[in-house]
């Protein structure tokens, strides 16, 4: 079994699984972080999502043997983040977790959006966030969070 | 104002049952007891069977760690119940945590006297047990400070953890928790007054929040022990099928590979059960690879292979005759000599649906040869702990059973055979010694039964001279998972053949139906089935809203007002619903753009009534649902903040009835549907964008909450649909427009 | 299908001079094809440009497709700005660059072909041969590519080369591919280039043949 060099929430880690590991099971398994869920493991529901070198990657389809040197961020790295601080305020200010456990997955979307788009329409949200599965159903007052992310993020006295 | 006439004496849903449960020893239960109304100050018997150093525990450092008797799976109750037990003992709400109770006698449901989480009883049930338990926290707190300082209990007042004396004497809550706990135990209780809750009915923020956002919140599926395997079954194709031949050489060859077994299945009561073969291994993807390497022949005979168009045709066949009797109100000819042209007649399928939580099954446990230990994401701690033990050989005490915080459940996580446990009891007890962790894959979920069953009705409704429905002959045809399961749950849901949970939505309507005539048929097929969020009225409230809707379109009368028009005098929950609803949906109801129509629909599910408003347009050939207005009565509200989430999501979970890919169907015994790509559920652009919640004003007991806003919104959605198509929509799931 | 049509020349004799002659006419023979086999050969591109695998990925709405049957992609998937997605929701955030073993297909930055290069209107109608033909030869719309570019794209892009393997469903079976191999489909591509790119129901020689 091949030992691979990873980058981590900044932190480096070394493991020794085989190539067709997917990324998600060797953050839980491996380096104990379970943070990030499995939903599907087939990209449908969006539970496993990472940020690839700043891209959101649904950690169940991506081989641990095609990550290379691109930097993983996972959920439990976002809080040192500014944007993924003020997004998770909001998720917690507006009440948005149900049973939560998608919410890992909705939050490095929700964060991948904003840091590309500080300010998002209501359509810009929908796409983002449209391929991410809730089954408790909190869309609504995920849409609300972003919103108030969004709020937040704008520079002081500005609208 | 039409007078109701006396219920049928076959069905009352207001009944108050009593039965014995025979395994637990004769222990009296009572289902659907109405509350004692209102929630007033009473002198409360402190309950001895709920001991309150079971359910409080006040730190030293002023922490207050509140047991919850429920399992936490999304509808806040980690958070609710706490509020309740920390308003009536004063407590610091700032210092309060929540734990999830292990099973264990206190944590039973003090009417069912079993742990479990389902029907939407927690509130309703464990209210006043929790105002109890915090006000009998509360006076031992009181008494102890009064003892101190040598004055009466009557005279001391507390507030945010701290008791104040008369003379401005105080003691802060963890000060006095040792030596209050050594006290005994008071036998009556003052209960607060509504107008003294700090708390109750306050928007209260969810405890469980900052945990579940930064990706530290341990759910079953991620327990890790020292030296844990993770486990997967094979199970075969067809639902009680038996391991033939196994070759296990690629399996047993990947590393990490511990061990490859054979394990009975069990599935219950009314199917047969088969068995699988167990991967043990040290990961989950080390299991994975083995199974996928896994050669397996099955022994598929002797069973029945379903198949959902045969059995559509069998299901049709028996709507036609009438089933066992739910309900005869009048005369059972009147609706043969209404004209035909006064009869509307409809059939409506409803196919089986898989309730997919986000969270796959999973259950750990650990088996030393004499005790285990499991933690379970479970909704019925009770019975997964007893079944736990019965595989094992042990008794039900000797296994430590952990309540885990759970990814959803909707009903899938509570099943009388407690098959998921069954199998990590197995699992665990051949690798003796060894913690195991055993997952099903989504794939495993999807395919693997306990589905809300697939029902088809027919019902003929004969339409009097003034537009209301003069007669309603209705069958109901689907399968029951509670008959020939025995006591307590057979002989309290189903008598003269007719399993309540079947007909709920549609026998029990408030709306006054003379010549009303419910029957139904329950058909044994081999796919094991269960409850689904609001259980029978997924699909009795879609009949049902519907056809009063068709009726009301008839009629040439507003929907609302037809429904107002079809109560009883005494109908106050639905006249109050019906009305608030009105109220806050007319300014956009009145003002729909080009293209969007309004549809209602209601609905009541153990006492809660709900009525629903939604604006709907279509877009790339699908519903697009742009608002939803929502009203409910569900006596006094713990914490609207909790209700209005509950409520918004569960409007949406209603939605997986309408998706185009929402059903899962089989054809020569095989399920069809394997993960979210086949099985599609509401995904963000599919819901409602916005979502209104409004809440009647009530003082009466807490009635459920978690289930009430399923039902409503596919007929909702149905009857906008028909405004804009002039289509009635009968079979579900929506493949088209 | 796949047969070409040859060119024969018949030589006789077998002086110095001839031997030159026969050498200078069997390379022509190689290098230049005449305008009915760069027809012929187009026909053959345009059933591998119409299959699935492709068109699929050049839609004109603003979502890729999928399957056998094209319909809507799942997952509510969008081309976004550039064709690549929306933040959170990229073609890569599933597509990595090779197939997955989970039913995911894959290849070295997944995207979407760009409006210009939709072969198909917004009823998933898919474009006449004709049409198509004058949709990749326009070098304002096809990236500025000329004959030998559309060559060199055919032969070596990553999105192509995945056509021709594109992987398996999550339940194992595999994905329909192309009528052509990709030997065949760059052969056809090579024969249609070096004879001017012609598209049907044009009577010029196409505009993109390299002196």
């Amino acid at each position: 079994m091949p030992t691979y060099n990873v980058t981590v929430n900044g932190q480096h880690k070394e493991v020794t699984v085989d190539p067709g590991t997917p990324l998600l099971w060797v953050l839980r398994e491996e380096l104990k972080m379970t943070g990030t869920k499995y939903g599907c493991g087939v990209a449908a529901c969006g539970a496993c999502t990472v940020h690839l070198a700043g891209i959101a990657a649904r950690s169940c389809v991506v081989p641990i043997s095609l990550v290379g040197s691109r930097p993983i961020v996972t959920i439990e790295g976002t809080i040192r983040d500014p944007v993924g601080r003020i997004v998770q305020d909001a998720w917690i200010s507006e009440d948005v977790v149900q049973c939560g456990y998608c919410q890992s997955g909705q939050i490095m979307a929700a964060i991948a959006l904003l840091k590309s788009n500080p300010n998002p329409t209501d359509t810009n949200i929908e796409q983002s966030m449209g391929g991410n599965i809730c089954r408790c159903g909190t869309y609504v007052r995920i849409r609300q969070a972003i919103k108030a992310a969004a709020q937040q993020l704008r520079p002081r006295g500005s609208r | 104002m039409r007078e109701i006439d006396s219920q049928s004496p076959a069905f009352n849903r207001r009944r108050f049952l009593q039965i014995t449960a025979a395994a637990a020893g004769g222990v009296l239960v009572s289902l659907y007891l109405h509350l004692p109304a209102g929630a007033q100050t009473d002198n409360q018997t402190a309950s001895t069977a709920f001991p309150p150093d079971a359910f409080v525990n006040v730190r030293p450092n002023g922490q207050i760690v509140i047991q919850v008797n429920r399992l936490e799976f999304g509808q806040g109750v980690s958070t609710s119940l706490p509020m309740i037990l920390a308003d009536e003992m004063d407590a610091d709400w700032s210092q309060v945590v929540s734990e999830l109770a292990p099973a264990a006698d206190a944590y039973k449901d003090p009417l069912y006297q079993l742990q479990m989480t389902g029907g939407s009883i927690s509130l309703p049930h464990s209210f006043q047990q929790y105002r109890k338990l915090g006000a009998t926290v509360r006076a031992m707190l009181v008494a102890t400070a009064s003892e101190r300082w040598g004055v009466r209990p009557e005279h001391c007042r507390a507030a945010n953890s701290v008791v104040y004396g008369p003379l401005n004497q105080s003691a802060r809550y963890a000060e006095l928790a040792t030596d209050a706990a050594q006290r005994p135990r008071p036998d009556k209780v003052r209960l607060k007054n509504p107008s003294e809750f700090r708390l109750i009915g306050k928007r209260v923020r969810r405890l469980d929040s900052r945990l579940k956002c930064n990706g530290s919140q341990r759910f079953g599926i991620d327990m890790d022990l020292p030296g844990m395997m993770t486990a997967l079954v094979a199970r075969p194709p067809i639902f009680g099928g038996h391991v033939k031949t196994i070759d296990d050489k690629n399996a047993r060859s990947i590393p990490g590979v511990v061990d490859i077994f054979e394990i009975p299945l069990v599935r219950g009561k009314n199917w047969s059960s088969g068995s699988g073969i167990a991967i043990v291994a040290d990961r989950f993807w080390t299991a994975k690879q083995a199974r996928d390497r896994l050669n397996v022949e099955w022994d598929l005979s002797g069973i029945e292979h379903p198949d959902s168009s045969m059995l559509l045709g069998r299901y049709k066949e028996l709507a036609s005759t009438v089933g066992n009797v739910a309900v005869s109100r009048g005369d059972q000819s009147a609706i043969e000599r209404i004209p035909v042209a006064e009869r509307i007649v409809a059939e409506y399928e409803f196919p089986y649906l898989a309730h997919a939580p986000m969270e796959p099954l999973n259950t750990t446990i650990r088996f030393d040869g004499n005790r285990a230990e499991a933690w379970v994401p479970s909704q019925f701690q009770t019975m997964d702990q007893s079944a736990i033990a019965e595989v094992l050989g042990v008794k039900p005490d000797q296994v430590t059973f952990h309540t885990e915080y759970a990814g959803g459940g909707f009903g899938r996580r509570i099943t009388l055979d407690s098959h998921v446990q069954r199998e990590a009891a197995a699992i665990a007890k051949r690798m003796q010694g060894i913690p195991v962790k055993l997952i099903w894959t989504r794939e495993d979920d999807v395919e693997g039964g306990y589905y809300r069953p697939m029902f088809v009705h027919r019902v003929e409704v004969g339409v009097g001279p003034d537009a209301m429905p003069a007669a309603w002959k209705h069958v109901i045809v689907g399968q029951s998972w509670i008959i020939k399961t025995g006591p307590p749950w057979e002989t309290a849901l189903v008598k003269d053949g007719v399993d309540s949970l079947a007909i709920e939505g549609a026998a029990d309507t408030p709306y006054f139906i003379p010549n009303f005539h419910v029957s139904v048929h329950h058909p044994e097929v081999n796919v094991p089935v269960s409850q689904w969020r609001s259980v029978g009225c997924t699909h009795n409230c879609f009949v049902m809203e519907t056809l009063i809707d068709e009726l009301a379109t008839r009629a040439k009368i507003d929907p609302i007002d037809y429904r107002l028009r079809l109560l009883p005098q005494n109908a106050n929950k639905r006249r109050g619903t019906l009305t608030l609803l009105r109220q806050e949906s007319t300014s956009w109801r009145h003002d729909l753009a080009r293209n969007h129509a309004v549809g209602i629909a209601a609905n009541e599910y153990h006492e809660t009534d709900v009525a629903c408003a939604v604006d709907v347009s279509i877009e790339n050939n699908r519903p697009r649902i742009h608002r939803a207005t929502v009203a409910v009565h569900m006596g006094l509200v713990v914490n609207p903040l909790t209700v209005e989430s509950q409520f918004q999501g569960g409007l949406v979970f209603g939605l997986t009835q309408l998706m185009a890919k929402g059903a899962i169907t089989l054809k020569d015994g095989l399920v069809q549907q394997q993960n979210f790509h086949n099985f599609v559920p509401p995904y963000m652009s599919d819901a409602p964008v916005a979502i209104d919640v409004h809440i009647v004003p009530s003082s009466e007991a807490p009635t459920a909450c978690g289930e009430c806003p399923v039902p409503v919104i596919c007929p909702a959605v149905a009857n906008a649909l028909f405004k804009l198509t002039g289509k009635r929509y009968r079979t579900l799931p929506l493949t088209a427009l | 299908m796949r047969s070409l049509i040859p060119i024969l020349i018949v030589v006789a004799g077998a002086s110095a001079s001839e031997r030159v002659l026969t050498n200078t006419i069997q390379k022509s023979k190689a290098q230049i094809s005449t305008r009915a086999a760069g027809l012929a050969a187009w026909t053959q591109v345009y059933s591998v440009l119409t299959h699935p695998r492709c068109i699929n990925c050049h839609t004109a709405t603003d979502h890729p497709d999928q399957g056998d049957d094209r319909h809507r992609h799942a997952f509510n998937v969008v081309r976004g700005p550039d064709g690549k997605g929306v933040p959170g929701l990229n073609c890569v955030t599933c597509h990595q660059s090779a197939n997955s073993d989970a039913g995911v297909p894959g290849a070295p930055g997944w995207h979407l072909a760009p409006l210009s290069m939709r072969w198909q209107d917004l009823n998933g109608q898919i474009f006449s041969s004709a049409q198509v033909c004058k949709s990749l030869t326009d070098r304002s719309k096809n990236g500025n590519l000329d004959g030998p570019d559309l060559l060199k794209h055919n032969n070596e892009a990553a999105l192509v080369l995945w056509a021709f393997h594109p992987g398996h469903f999550p339940s194992g079976n595999a994905f329909s591919q192309p009528p052509l191999t990709h030997e065949e489909f760059v052969t056809a591509t090579r024969i249609w280039v070096e004879a001017g790119t012609p598209c049907p129901g044009t009577a010029t020689a196409a505009k993109n043949v390299r002196p």
